[in-house]
């Protein structure tokens, strides 16, 4: 297939629709609009669905009621739209009913503006909507990982009957860079459980409502079960020059790019830091950073994000107070330069 | 003919397996509801229209959100007011079957004002049942959008007002002005007669979408003995007394003898045709990409600056592709929002030999200024050793750094010479080629009619790429 020079929002829908998708809800919001904008053009053309929703809220319960007769279904929005989603996505969890959410996030809280941040991770990863609910979390750097992940967001959400978002930030969506296309996928699973209205579906039930408070634990208990099964079996992440690492620096999305850069010319300095990227979010790599935090070489963690800090807490819960945890954060739409980067992450190293 | 409201249709599951407890037989409306006469009569007309084998039937919250008890039909139950935009998603995927969406007032007039307006303007084809009973039955007697003024509810307990709560809303009335919709009736459940005149709209409105003419909608006036604290008896009479006054009952509007059957049909494409539908086929190159490899020994970040409108984007993303057929790696990523639209546009491009970590360009080897605020702005970052290449033609001053190399190119007045303004980028593009060494010209010329597939537009581009070229070559003698 093409090696193709596009935008990180534009390989999303490719390569949604060479993993079968062929319905697109959406509500047009700055950054994530060219993903509307190349569905709009692209679903047509294999004789799929693209429909501008009145809202996000339509959007996600259109999703809901394609995503219910089976077919693979996806939106996508920024930040102040996905919070707008987190009825609909409670509804679709509670209701075990895969799909794709793309969020290319943007400064907040508020109308903010539309520079990239990181701080929807809390409101995305532990979920966000009403319950005890989890959604699968991507996490793409590229836009080859664009594709790929939402590729992967697909299979993921057919697997284990849960929507799927794919976590990224405004600079991620609008930067244009090779990618690679992949075949189309051409298998499959069934979807045994989905309501088509028909005879061999009328066992069937998309329902989100369980009365009595047994029938609803159980429900909850089967889900949690859902999660551990993802946790044990679903964790991507990519290492970087970690093997003989002082200080472990873990970020995600751009921030990983940065990192990446920083971690090379810390280490022409002689200065020993690596690299953590967590691919999936939601399940997070918690065993592999405890496992860090117990190698001897390992003195330190650093979190660097855009945000207050809010997946620095899932990296603490796995370091568990085994070894200090650092972090360096930037608002607002600020990305923290590789200078600034090399330096904060020198004076992290120093306050140890 | 008459309505047995007591015979169970085979619209309806035989025993009502998911009712929790040990009545499966009855439903859990309670006594002189109108909800189990309306299930009745769409349940009868689904089974007469032979539509119960590929019906979706779509449940709200509110009293009927356990409607997938009873109805034997595929079921969905959906959030509170959505269940238009469910509807939707399931219609679109499923055109062939037919869907009804079944809302009471509170979860179609008030949360979901939004959704079943769009579902009816954009004219979907789906079948809405709506029960107006001006009170919210399920969470317990309160106010609804169409409340009656002095009515008494649980949030109205001195009796809605004018002043505090505003009219009823008569939504039958709303969606019969919209274009869209083919038909849309007010009907009630107060006695023998009216059932009868409902029957006909409930099958009228599921009729119209097996025949795929478009949007349907039927309000029914209904009973809710319990949150109005009357009998049976007197809630019929006071639909017939006093609601009815308020919601006239009728057909507002009917066009569907006159309008063409939609065609929903989905024409999916087999999955070996989606790559080339979507732009995925190989590029036939006419060149063999590996004799374009050549060796830079720096890797260039480049900032490009202008107005909107003068091809700063694209240039920055041709400068990419020819990096990316130069098996570089490439990054390009613009300022993009508000202030693009405004009237500026600046974009960053890296070419590298090594991963590239930040796409963003702070400090540029190369700064390319199409206009002066832009040359003004951005000069000061260029690196030491770097060029700034400008738009001379535009732009009245010059650069004031030493430290870098300063290359005046009359851009505009070139394209403007060659016919067209727009190629002045394409100039600036042959003049980069042609004083560094990172850009092939051999390679560029190559790579143009990737870009221009229209034969005047690769033309005039390749004469403007040769015009820079030249005064390229001028300037590196």
């Amino acid at each position: 297939m093409a090696k193709q020079f596009v935008k990180g929002n534009e390989a999303v829908v490719k390569g949604a629709i060479l993993a079968g998708c062929r319905a697109y809800y959406g509500y047009p919001i700055t950054p994530a609009s060219e993903i509307a904008h190349a569905a709009a053009q692209y679903m047509p053309l294999v004789g799929g669905t693209f429909l501008q929703a009145e809202s996000e809220i339509a959007a996600i319960n259109m999703v809901y009621g394609a995503a219910g007769t089976g077919i693979r279904a996806m939106t996508a929005s920024s930040s102040p739209g996905f919070s707008l989603k987190q009825e609909g996505l409670s509804y679709l969890a509670g209701a075990e009913l895969p799909c794709v959410v793309v969020d290319i996030m943007r400064g907040g809280p508020g109308l903010g503006n539309i520079a990239p941040e990181q701080s929807d991770y809390n409101q995305v990863v532990k979920g966000g909507g009403h319950g005890n609910y989890k959604n699968i979390v991507v996490a793409p750097n590229s836009a080859q990982e664009m594709c790929d992940l939402t590729m992967l967001a697909f299979d993921l959400a057919d697997k284990y009957r849960n929507p799927a978002i794919v976590l990224t930030d405004g600079f991620i969506g609008q930067m244009m860079e090779p990618v690679d296309f992949p075949e189309p996928v051409t298998e499959f699973a069934e979807k045994n459980w989905a309501v088509r209205g028909i005879d061999s579906d009328r066992i069937n039930l998309v329902s989100s409502i369980e009365l009595d408070p047994d029938d609803l634990e159980r429900h909850n208990q089967k889900l949690q079960r859902k999660y551990e099964i993802i946790l044990n079996n679903e964790v991507r992440l990519e290492e970087y020059r970690l093997e003989d690492a002082d200080f472990v620096v873990i970020g995600y999305g751009i921030v990983s790019r940065l990192i990446h850069t920083a971690v090379d010319q810390l280490r022409e300095e002689g200065v020993k830091v690596g690299m953590l990227r967590p691919i999936t979010l939601m399940p997070f790599p918690t065993r592999r950073i405890k496992e860090l935090a117990g190698m001897d070489h390992v003195k330190a963690f650093s979190v660097i994000e855009l945000s207050n800090g809010q997946m620095v807490d899932d990296v603490r819960l796995a370091v568990n107070g085994a070894k200090p945890v650092e972090f360096y954060g930037r608002m607002g739409g600020n990305v923290p330069a590789i200078k600034e980067l090399v330096h904060e992450i020198k004076r992290m190293m120093r306050v140890l | 003919m008459s309505v047995n409201i007591l015979g169970k249709s085979k619209g309806f599951y035989d025993r009502y397996e998911r009712r929790p407890g040990t009545n499966k037989e009855q439903t859990h409306y309670c006594p002189g509801c109108g909800h189990g006469i309306l299930h009745k009569l769409i349940a009868e007309a689904l089974t007469d229209f032979g539509a119960s084998e590929n019906c979706v039937f779509v449940s709200p919250v509110g009293c009927s959100v356990f409607a997938y008890y009873y109805f034997n039909a595929g079921n969905i139950q959906a959030a509170h007011g959505r269940a238009p935009a469910v509807a939707t998603g399931v219609k679109r995927a499923m055109p062939e079957s037919i869907v009804i969406s079944y809302q009471g007032d509170g979860d179609l007039a008030a949360i979901g004002g939004n959704e079943i307006l769009h579902a009816a303007n954009r004219g979907e084809s789906i079948t809405v049942f709506f029960v107006n009973n001006a009170i919210y039955g399920m969470t317990g007697g309160q106010m609804a959008p169409t409340t009656l003024i002095g009515q008494k509810t649980t949030t109205t307990p001195y009796g809605r007002t004018l002043k505090n709560e505003g009219y009823p809303m008569r939504m039958a009335e709303i969606i019969a002005s919209l274009e869209s919709p083919v038909y849309v009736e007010r009907v009630m459940l107060a006695d023998t007669r009216s059932i009868n005149a409902a029957r006909k709209a409930v099958r009228k409105g599921i009729m119209n979408q097996i025949k795929q003419k478009g949007f349907s909608f039927v309000e029914v006036l209904s009973t809710c003995p319990t949150g109005w604290k009357m009998t049976a008896p007197q809630s019929q009479e006071w639909i017939k007394s006093t609601l009815v006054k308020n919601f006239p009952l009728g057909v507002l509007k009917d066009i569907a003898l006159q309008v063409e059957p939609l065609d929903l049909s989905l024409n999916l494409a087999p999955s070996s045709r989606v790559p080339k539908l979507i732009g995925l086929e190989k590029e036939k190159l006419d060149f063999d990409p590996d004799s374009m490899k050549i060796s830079r020994e720096i890797d260039q970040e480049i900032k490009i600056a202008g107005f909107g409108g003068q091809g700063v984007l694209s240039l920055g993303v041709w400068l990419s592709e020819i990096g990316m057929h130069e098996d570089l790696q490439v990054s390009w990523i613009p300022s993009y929002g508000p202030e693009m639209r405004g009237g500026t546009a600046n974009c960053h491009v890296k070419l590298s030999h090594n991963s590239i970590g930040s796409p963003l360009v702070t400090n540029p080897t190369i700064l390319i200024a199409m206009n002066r605020p832009s040359l003004e702005k951005f000069e000061a970052d260029v690196i030491e050793g770097g060029a700034v290449l400008y738009d001379s033609s535009l732009i009245d001053i010059e650069p004031t750094r030493k430290d870098v190399r300063s290359i005046p190119i009359p851009a505009t007045e070139i394209a403007n010479e060659l016919g067209n303004t727009r190629i002045s980028n394409v100039v600036i593009l042959g003049v980069l080629a042609g004083f560094s060494d990172f850009l092939d010209p051999a390679v560029v010329q190559r790579v143009l009619p990737l870009i221009f597939k229209k034969r005047h537009l690769l033309e005039i581009n390749l004469k403007a790429f040769q015009r820079g070229l030249e005064l390229g070559r001028e300037l590196l003698a």
